[in-house]
């Protein structure tokens, strides 16, 4: 097994396991940790979080794949979250999500060829005060508008290298 | 990041206004903060949990359950150890509240949960924060690190003979995992499926020892009663449902955010004066009061006080306070469709009136939306949505079913008239 967690990772990962009376318990922050690390959770990266936490395989794949935010596929190096839930909705999420689907060409659950974006159709990300709201990997991006999507778009094109 | 409007005229719940945070733990006690703590723990255990009785506070999560009475339900003679588990999962929509804290002022919220930990005699607690929430997760755990450094946390809290750890355990993308047991079933590294009562969790919680779930909100009101005394904190709200509570107003709206006002404020004073009144002035169409489960009101409806008895007589909920308003214009059954699909996608998948009833009550709405709705639709869902309620483990099912038999009943001309004509009449 060639996968090791990087030494800040590693060391998140120790503190995590003075937190809890068994091993199980640090299963998702271990997994959410090697989602960061590793860009999604392969099948080699579930077994070696089931190694490094002593639990069998399929006590790890079975947990994995029922939350959302664990990463079964590869995503974009940019992974653009659209919320279409009930507010965002009544705020014009749907006009934001057409926009972003014209502008990178792609549709949700996919990825430009050049890797750099993912688009997806998310649930309520609690903004609901500043509907509609997108979340791009870590940060949110609220009050959307076709504007500011094209903004953010071009920025971080420019910041990963893209054309 | 944050430009909502956050208005605070009471300033008990929301002291930071937009742009503000208190993230230091130096800023946050030279505002008397922690004297709360100090009053509690130089109280018997059963004094702060008699305290909080008498301050009448109800969960904050959604059910409303009187926080002092749960506390009493872990049994004294159990001799394993006890968690408090705080909900900052966040999940249903329309809510953005408990974020303020996380975000813009956590101690309040750590005040609470020592003051709830010591009273129900836990040394752990876990805060189970939502995983989309990683900027939020990042300023928790520094606050908490600064109240170790301070020994206000570890050991010995304060420097009494009382030892406290408070952790942050990230969800992972799971509507369900809100659900409190569902909850700790997430910690203990599992998928997240609701357990079956009894036992409740006071008795056999997580780890199988007993365990007390909170609300965020909850918390920080348990630091306002100790901090301001419980006769007071009941004059901040209603006799029977004390203290100030906080409204996620948000839909068609001029100001949309987050409002304190006193629990019980009537809700066209939420809409109107506080969030300045709907766009362009626009007629109320429905609104949805606490959160996207609980049962609409039409426009005839909202001279409403919004506290938890007043709309549970009402046939609906203040559940999270979380306050949907939509305007005339707006289609109710492209409203119903955004939240059906929610509650489909979100079944676990346990029991089988929800795993298959939301997906049917989903596809169904889709149906008379896309114009391809058949006569008898309408009986259907509130058929479908009537054999979901009270038949499954946890109250997903009845959160899906709520808002079709709502929407369907209070809205049935337009369903009928989707279907009649073959097409959504607002051009959808
Ligand atoms: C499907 C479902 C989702 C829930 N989501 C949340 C949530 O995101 N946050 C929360 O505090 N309570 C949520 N609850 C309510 C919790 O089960 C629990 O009642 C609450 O956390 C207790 O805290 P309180 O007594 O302080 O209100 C949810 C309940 C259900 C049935």
């Amino acid at each position: 097994m060639t996968l090791a967690f990087t030494a800040e990772s590693e060391e998140k990962f120790k503190a995590l396991l003075g937190r809890y009376p068994n091993r199980q318990a640090a299963l998702i922050p271990t997994l959410v940790i090697a989602d960061r690390e590793f860009g999604y959770l392969s099948r080699e990266v579930m077994e070696y979080v089931a190694e490094r936490l002593d639990l069998p395989k399929t006590y790890v794949l079975n947990t994995a794949t029922f939350y959302t935010l664990l990463h079964k596929q590869p995503v974009g190096r940019y992974h653009v979250q659209v919320c279409v839930n009930v507010s965002c909705y009544l705020n014009g999420a749907d006009h934001i999500a057409d926009h972003l689907k014209r502008k990178l060409g792609i549709g949700f659950g996919e990825i430009t060829e050049d890797g750099l974006f993912s688009l997806e159709g998310v649930q309520c990300l609690a903004s609901c005060g500043t509907a509609p709201a997108i979340q791009v990997n870590d940060d949110y991006h609220e009050n959307m508008t076709p504007e500011k999507a094209d903004q953010l778009i071009d920025s971080l094109r420019q910041a990963g290298g893209g054309q | 990041m944050n430009d909502q409007t956050i208005e605070t005229p009471g300033k008990h719940l929301l002291r930071c206004g937009p742009g503000e945070d208190i993230l230091d733990l130096d800023r946050h006690l030279a505002t008397g903060g922690f004297e709360a703590v100090k009053k509690a723990l130089d109280m018997q255990p059963d004094a702060v949990r008699e305290e909080v009785k008498k301050g009448n506070l109800r969960g904050r999560g959604g059910a409303g359950f009187p926080a002092g009475v749960k506390w009493g339900f872990i049994p004294a003679d159990n001799p394993k150890p006890r968690y408090l588990l705080v909900n900052a999962d966040e999940g249903e929509p329309g809510t953005f509240k408990d974020r303020y804290f996380l975000e813009h002022d956590p101690f309040p919220l750590l005040e609470g949960i020592i003051i709830s930990a010591y009273a129900i005699g836990a040394n752990t607690s876990y805060i189970y924060v939502r995983g989309e929430f990683v900027k939020q997760i990042r300023i928790l755990e520094d606050c908490i690190a600064q109240l170790y450094k301070s020994g206000y946390l570890g050991e010995k809290v304060l420097g009494r003979d009382y030892k406290l750890d408070i952790y942050v355990h990230p969800g992972a993308g799971a509507y369900i995992c809100g659900e409190e047991s569902a909850l700790m079933e997430s910690i203990e590294g599992k998928p997240g499926r609701p357990r079956n009562r009894p036992p409740f969790p006071a008795v056999v919680g997580l780890f199988g020892c007993p365990t007390i779930i909170n609300n965020v909100e909850t918390m920080a009101c348990v630091s306002l009663v100790f901090r301001h005394g419980a006769e007071k904190f009941v004059q901040m709200g209603l006799e029977k449902d004390g203290g100030p509570k906080i409204y996620c107003l948000s839909g068609h709206l001029k100001k949309p955010g987050l409002y304190e006002a006193p629990m019980g404020t009537n809700l066209k004073t939420l809409i109107y004066d506080y969030a300045g009144g709907t766009l362009d002035d626009r007629p109320i169409k429905g609104v949805i009061p606490g959160g996207s489960s609980t049962p609409v009101l039409t426009a005839d409806e909202i001279d409403i006080s919004m506290d938890f008895s007043s709309l549970a007589a009402a046939g609906t909920m203040l559940g999270s306070g979380a306050t949907i308003v939509f305007t005339e214009g707006t289609c109710p059954v492209a409203v119903l469709k955004r939240i059906s699909q929610f509650y489909a996608h979100e079944s676990c998948g346990q029991c089988t009136p929800c795993r298959s009833g939301t997906g049917w009550l989903s596809r169904i709405v889709d149906s008379i939306e896309s114009g391809n709705g058949r006569a008898g639709d309408c009986d259907l869902l509130l058929d479908a949505a009537g054999n979901i309620s009270g038949n499954t483990i946890c109250a997903l099912g009845d959160a899906a079913a709520m808002p079709v038999t709502s929407f369907v009943t209070k809205f049935r001309d337009e369903f009928e008239r989707h279907i009649a004509e073959g097409r959504c009449p607002y051009g959808n």
